[in-house]
């Protein structure tokens, strides 16, 4: 156990980590079931984030953790203790909690807080011994709350009042760190604040399982999640393997996609309106046009944050969609490879292979609609051969976020492709990111009507979908 | 962190705040002694007990037994030179009621405290769960109804209703070992408003001794003896001084049930155990001396802006603020043209000051 340099002052070794071991535990508040056989163990040391829908028991389970709730069946133990067998006073020494809820409604000064901490420690009748100050003075440190130390706890902001708590849970110098939304009412950077907090305790030794709403801050901070739903176990695992489309559609019953964030590289839900899950019972019969036809396909081009958010608005199951060229280490090819999407993918540092020009000719001439999302425009060859296939799609969806301008890459050749790509603007069917599914569909539905016939659209009439 | 001198000056300065406040109570009255020789009969009054000795038996009811009873042997530990009737005055008149006073204000007060803390409400008194009520039922029973109450005296069964009621509304408002604060509270109202009905029909029915039991209701200290002193020493004493012990977990009880919990805090137990405690110094109070509004109320509050929230300051202040508080008031009371119950005069004022803190937006959580 490592403890982090600490302002220069000597940190108190931690607590020696502890494993929890949650066994086969049910849990009914009369007659409501809230906990269904929920079997789990985190190691010492270990950082676990208990996510899911609200109502889903994560916060039950952390009070049965916490020993405040007994469970109907099963047991919980810590570091070998059942901490439903032991005192308060033994389970205390073992498991500190930090609610949810952290207003106090009277006027202790902070120290005096973060003191309670010691509670368990301490006999009746002795004053506090100099273990207990250095304790409580090591606790203000490490949350940045010293300087608050002397205020009254109620004249203090929200966040700070969390790092408070925090450091009242931190003073108690437990194994084990329970936290119930710790980030709930905090403002982002007091989210990430308190988070890189809860982290260095947990390099420290600690072992915390905290119940985190944010996916994303979860995923960002937890070495593994488990999700919860309806009082059971769903998923369990790496983030990564946690939070995935499937679990989320299963546990959250949302439209959601998984993509790497670009900064931190762990995975971001983006949930997506219920709308288009109806659009596609409503849109397969239109599209269909009868028994045994074939699913329309789309193909997407383009890259970066726009073509990744096409492609999520994409993913309905009346669409067969691809999308290329893309580079295989960014965002568009992580989004494809997260929704399951065929993706020609190339290096991004050498122009595209003669093998993937013609694929992605044949993926164009094939597509009853092509989708250009923020294309990038330039003279060099893999660019060029981009565009010049776009020249040849019909139907075309133009979806234009970034201003061209900003889009141009190379000399003053590029003005020439400028120019193509503006022509190829006006005669298609232009669409916000928001707005993508509705243009293919429309767009599915004109093709239909007009049998193949080349007609042009006018971008003003489709402008307010 | 709390500093322990701050809480040693504070209760160094109220202890002598009060003794000073007993001697200028004894100096009061409607024979005027000057304060010099009120000190000297009180320290003649001071005694230590040196013996154990049987000084006389009773009989035990019903079976007849002549049980002897031990007593201990008081001897003097001054003898300054005082007048006679000055000294009788002052020992024998005065001191039991104002010492009786001090006790009952500092009973009250502490549990007051304990029941402001323990049910996170600015509205709890003493009395919150019944006890109060209990008393006074005993008592106007005992007054009212004498061939009802099987121990004669009124002290015990004032003493008997009072823990009989606290008892009653515990249990009623515990289911499978645990005892929900807001059950608590509506059950004591509920116990409450039940022997009021009780009460009023014993008045109604008392007769001729309904003088009697009305001034018992308002709270007084007439007529005080030392042996009143002797049967709610001990009680408070020993109460007051388990509840010391307990100031840390009345603070992380201030935090929530649950969090106590996770902070090592046995919850039913220590529950239990504050909540039996200050019925049993409240008990022993208002057994002896009636029903004295207020002082429980208000003196914690006032206590709590003085010195903050924190149980290890505020329980000792508040209990000998409270002694302070009543033995000043029951001057007022006996002192004046006309002597009026002493729970008219912590009421009267009491009620007003109480409003004044409201009004100043002072007294507004715990």
């Amino acid at each position: 156990m490592t403890s982090p340099p600490n302002s220069g002052q000597d940190t108190r070794p931690g607590p020696e980590p502890a494993a929890i071991t949650v066994q086969t535990v049910s849990l009914s508040f009369d007659e409501l079931r809230v906990l269904e056989d929920v079997s789990l163990s985190v190691s010492p040391g270990e950082f676990v984030g208990f996510v899911g829908p609200n109502g889903a028991g994560k916060t039950t389970l952390l009070r049965a953790i916490s020993g405040a709730l007994e469970p109907t069946t099963g047991t919980i133990e810590i570091g070998g203790t059942d901490v439903h067998d032991v005192s308060s006073r033994e389970s205390s020494r073992l498991v500190a909690a930090v609610p949810q809820d952290t207003s106090l409604s009277f006027s202790f000064p902070v120290r005096d807080v973060v003191e309670m901490g010691r509670h368990p420690h301490r006999s009746r009748f002795s004053p506090p011994t100099a273990d207990d100050r250095l304790a409580v003075e090591d606790a203000l440190e490490r949350t940045r709350t010293a300087e608050l130390a002397d205020r009254p706890i109620d004249e203090i902001s929200g966040g700070q009042r969390q790092r408070v708590v925090l450091a009242r849970a931190v003073a108690q110098e437990t194994p084990v760190l329970l936290l119930d939304e710790p980030t709930a009412s905090l403002d982002i950077n007091h989210q990430i604040e308190t988070l890189e907090l809860v982290r260095e305790l947990v390099d420290d030794g600690r072992t915390v399982v905290a119940a985190i709403h944010d996916l994303d801050l979860a995923a960002r901070y937890c070495d593994r999640l488990v999700m919860l739903a309806g009082g059971t176990l769903h998923a369990d695992g790496s983030p990564s393997d946690v939070l995935t489309s499937e679990t989320l559609a299963a546990a959250f019953h949302a439209n959601a996609t998984v993509t790497p964030n670009p900064i931190t590289g762990t995975p971001t839900v983006t949930a997506l309106p219920d709308r288009q899950a109806t659009d596609v019972d409503a849109g397969s019969g239109r599209t269909d046009g009868g028994d045994g036809s074939t699913t329309p396909t789309v193909h997407v081009v383009g890259t970066g944050t726009t073509a990744a958010g096409v492609l999520a608005r994409l993913d309905v199951d009346d669409l067969s969609v691809s999308i290329g060229p893309v580079p295989a280490d960014g965002i568009t090819a992580e989004a494809a490879r997260n929704l399951g999407v065929e993706s020609l993918e190339v290096d991004p540092f050498s122009p595209p292979p003669p093998a993937v020009r013609s694929r992605l000719e044949e993926r164009v001439s094939a597509a009853d609609v092509t989708v250009a999302a923020d294309v990038v425009i330039g003279s060099d060859a893999g660019r060029r051969h981009v565009l010049e296939t776009i020249e040849d799609a019909d139907p075309l969806v133009v979806v234009h976020r970034r201003a061209a301008d900003d889009r141009i890459v190379g000399d003053e050749r590029s003005d020439a492709w400028r120019r193509r790509y503006e022509t190829c603007r006006e005669r298609g069917r232009e669409a916000t990111v928001e707005s993508t599914l509705e243009a293919v569909r429309a767009a599915l539905e004109r093709r239909q009507e007009s049998d193949g016939l080349d007609r042009r659209v006018d971008p003003d009439s489709e402008a307010g979908e | 962190m709390l500093s322990p001198t701050r809480t040693i000056t504070w209760t160094v300065g109220l202890l002598v705040v009060l003794l000073g406040m007993m001697v200028v109570s004894a100096a009061l009255g409607p024979v005027r002694i000057e304060p010099v020789t009120v000190v000297k009969a009180m320290l003649n009054a001071l005694v230590i007990p040196t013996d154990v000795i049987t000084q006389s038996a009773t009989t035990v009811p019903v079976v007849g037994w002549q049980v002897p009873v031990p007593g201990l042997e008081y001897v003097p530990v001054f003898s300054f030179d005082v007048p006679d009737t000055h000294q009788t005055i002052v020992a024998s008149i005065r001191l039991p009621r104002i010492v009786l006073a001090a006790i009952v204000g500092c009973a009250l007060a502490a549990a007051g405290t304990v029941m402001q803390g323990f049910f996170r409400n600015p509205l709890a008194d003493p009395s919150i769960i019944g006890v109060s009520s209990g008393a006074a039922a005993g008592a106007v029973a005992a007054i009212a109804f004498p061939a009802l109450v099987p121990f004669g005296s009124l002290h015990l069964s004032a003493f008997v209703g009072a823990l009989a009621t606290a008892f009653l509304v515990y249990a009623i408002a515990t289911d499978g070992g645990r005892t929900p604060v807001a059950t608590l509270l509506l059950a004591g109202v509920a116990v409450q408003a039940f022997l009021g009905a009780m009460i009023s029909y014993m008045l109604v029915h008392s007769g001729d001794d309904l003088r009697q039991a009305v001034i018992w209701m308002m709270g007084h200290l007439h007529n005080s003896t030392w042996g009143d002193v002797q049967f709610a020493l001990p009680f408070t004493i020993v109460g007051v001084l388990i509840l010391l012990s307990y100031a840390r977990d009345l603070n992380v009880l201030l935090l929530g049930e649950e969090d106590a919990h996770h902070l090592g805090v046995d919850v039913e137990r220590t529950k239990l155990l504050l909540l039996a405690l200050s019925s049993l110094v409240t008990a022993a109070g208002v057994a002896v001396a009636g029903v004295i509004g207020f002082v429980g109320l208000v003196v914690p509050h006032i206590m709590r802006l003085i010195v903050g929230p924190d149980h290890r300051i505020l329980l000792p202040t508040s209990a000998l603020a409270g002694a302070s508080f009543l033995v000043a008031t029951d001057t007022i009371a006996r002192a004046g043209p006309a002597e009026v119950p002493v729970g008219i005069v912590t009421a009267a004022l009491g009620a007003p000051f109480f409003l004044f803190l409201l009004v100043r937006r002072e007294v507004h959580a715990i």
